[in-house]
């Protein structure tokens, strides 16, 4: 689709924007040229306006031959080949204007004046294709720069899409089903243990529920979340789970996530703690330097268990969002060294006062 | 004649939740007629138990450490009335192809937990009746576990263990460690680390259970590791023989042979 001719509120300043280069044509036939003013006139401005139309066509050999592709030789042949194919058509047209217009008594002398001039015409009109193509490279450029921001802006629709996709979609739902179980065990065996265990999982439950709307939590935050979690997978596994934290105070206030580690947590728990007999510890470490906080999450797991049964979703949806967010400043690692599991993030540190 | 006394069902429980197990046996206690054989925390244990005891009727998780309750299904190859009990409802297919009596989803209530246990009753009663009648006898035409599980296993996904048992031990062979497989009689022996383990499975299950990229019927009898094969050596007039990197030569089928120098000339 012609972005000038296929809409009319673009054509009209295009050809209103042809008007001064008519006068310098009618000057040009008058003066140089030795056409009678009114020949000029009556010549110059039809001409100049149909040349207008015919220069349109530069659109579509500037498309062909984008300036960051072509070639210079490409380019200067292309350009100049439409330069000559284009005026030649012109003078063409010019000529037959004139023949029509020397019918009249008026412009009797128009026919041979204007064969006189028929080079200078032809070099106007390859100067003012040539401008044209320049006018149309322009556009170009600003068509794409243009295309270029919709796309990002796009892109960071589908990304913020995607995050909040994710975060629906990380509360495990057999999770709640194994709690609910332990609590129907737990009813008629220790009831008050059972009424513990229900608050409990409330308590996570409305922690993870009003997330979704927010970009970034305080790691704080995220960390009592962690242990609300713990504190239902532990009544469920009993003496099997064992956590150890060793987190710096003043990574306490920087901002992340929301859910960000809960997932690599709970991957801890379902792929590495539920696997073993005798179930296992998981450390999690945080230390804030130099404006980076670096996350490790470690669990052991039961190496014989086929391979499949770690890692997964969650952890691919750590690593995205975290991508998304930071680009190439955060790093996100999974490391295997005997029967530990380890995954390791690295991320620049928001404090408050750099995310409000 | 003596006293036609109930016969007592015994039952095995099995998960690795000390919780979920208790939910089961308050259950089941409410049955007189229902003795807790016993009571296991994780796949290996279960295993020992239902051979050494030979339950009528397994309660089995499906996710637990060591072994999975279909691995345990298929390792038990048990004539027990078997209820799957697990949390996740994308296995009610599997289930039922390896022919659990009953599915339950926890958690569950009395009511769901007495149509699983009836439902496995009356399999127990039919399945004791045609024991009974001489007609019924010979019952080997039944596919073995194994076979059922191999069919079980869901498709697009090729294993990458697989566990034997020998009596009440249960070893688990990571599928790089398969030098190859011989079909011997009812059973495979799966050969890996110079050792043989026997399972009763058919080779073409077994077969349609391996990533093909990885291992090749070079014959009517034997799947290989295409990783352990050194050469393939001329062997008589016109047929081969695949020697493996360990010395052992293993014979190739004229057919296995295509496939192979199929497989060498990618």
């Amino acid at each position: 689709m012609h972005p000038i001719l296929g809409n009319l509120r673009r054509l009209i300043p295009y050809l209103l924007g042809w008007l001064p280069l008519s006068g310098m044509l009618v000057y040009l036939l008058a003066v140089p040229g030795g056409l009678t003013w009114i020949e000029a006139f009556a010549l110059g401005i039809p001409l100049c306006l149909l040349y207008g139309f015919m220069c349109l066509s530069a659109w579509y050999s500037c498309r062909w031959t984008p300036l960051d592709r072509a070639g210079a030789l490409q380019l200067t042949l292309t350009h100049l080949l439409g330069a000559i194919v284009v005026s030649g058509f012109w003078i063409l047209a010019a000529k037959a204007l004139a023949h029509e217009f020397s019918s009249f008594s008026a412009f009797n002398g128009v026919e041979p004046h204007l064969s006189k001039n028929l080079p200078l015409l032809f070099g106007t009109g390859i100067l003012l294709y040539l401008l044209a193509v320049a006018f149309f490279y322009v556009l170009l450029a600003v068509q794409q720069s243009q295309e270029a921001k919709e796309r990002e802006m796009k892109a960071g629709v589908l990304a913020r899409d995607a995050e909040l996709r994710a975060l629906k979609a990380q509360v495990n739902p057999h999770f709640l089903f194994n709690s609910l179980n332990s609590i129907s065990a737990l009813t008629s065996s220790d009831p008050a243990k059972a009424r513990e265990m229900c608050i409990l999982l409330g308590d996570f439950l409305r922690r993870t529920l009003g997330l979704g709307e927010k970009a970034a939590i305080p790691l704080e935050e995220e960390l009592s979340l962690i242990r609300s979690f713990l504190a239902v997978e532990k009544v469920r596994f009993g003496a099997r789970i064992q956590m150890e934290e060793n987190i710096d105070k003043d990574a306490l206030d920087v901002f992340v996530p929301p859910l960000l580690l809960q997932p690599l947590v709970e991957n801890a728990v379902v792929h590495g703690i539920s696997n073993l007999v005798e179930g296992g510890s998981i450390k999690l470490e945080i230390h804030s330097r130099n404006g980076t906080i670096s996350i490790a999450v470690e669990n052991s797991f039961d190496p014989d268990s086929p391979p499949r049964r770690r890692g997964g979703v969650g952890l691919a949806n750590v690593r995205q969002r975290l991508a998304t967010r930071h680009g190439n400043l955060a790093s996100f690692d999974v490391k295997t060294e005997g029967d530990r599991y380890r995954v390791a993030i690295k991320m620049p540190a928001d404090r408050p006062e750099r995310a409000s | 004649m003596t006293q036609p006394t109930e016969k007592k069902f015994r039952a095995v429980i099995v998960d690795d939740e000390e919780l979920a197990r208790q939910v089961l046996r308050e259950f089941l206690t409410m049955h007189p007629e229902i003795e807790i054989a016993a009571e296991c925390a994780n796949g290996f244990e279960a295993v020992k138990s239902v051979t050494e005891l030979k339950p009528d009727l397994v309660f089995l998780d499906v996710q637990m450490p060591k072994l999975d309750g279909f691995e345990v299904l298929e390792l038990i190859g048990t004539n027990a009335a078997v209820v799957l009990v697990t949390a996740h409802d994308n296995y009610a297919i599997r289930a039922f192809e390896v022919h659990a009596v009953d599915y339950l989803l926890k958690p569950f209530g009395c009511d769901r937990f007495e149509a699983a246990l009836t439902r496995a009753k009356e399999r127990l009663s039919s399945a004791s009746s045609a024991v009974m009648s001489p007609s019924a006898q010979p019952a080997r035409l039944a596919p073995s576990p194994s076979d059922l599980a191999a069919a079980a296993r869901p498709p697009a996904q090729y294993l990458d263990r697989i566990p034997v048992r020998d009596g009440t031990k249960v070893f688990i062979i990571p599928i790089a460690k398969l030098d190859y497989a011989e079909a011997q009689d009812d059973y495979i022996a799966l050969c890996s680390e110079s050792k043989k383990h026997l399972k009763q499975q058919t080779i073409s299950s077994l077969e349609s259970a391996l990533d093909p990229s990885r291992f090749l019927r070079i014959h009517r009898s034997y799947i290989v590791n295409l990783e352990r094969v050194a050469r393939i050596e001329p062997y008589g007039k016109d047929s081969h023989v695949a020697v493996l990197h360990n010395g052992t030569q293993l014979p190739v089928s004229r057919a296995g042979y295509a496939r192979l120098r199929e497989f060498l000339d990618r």
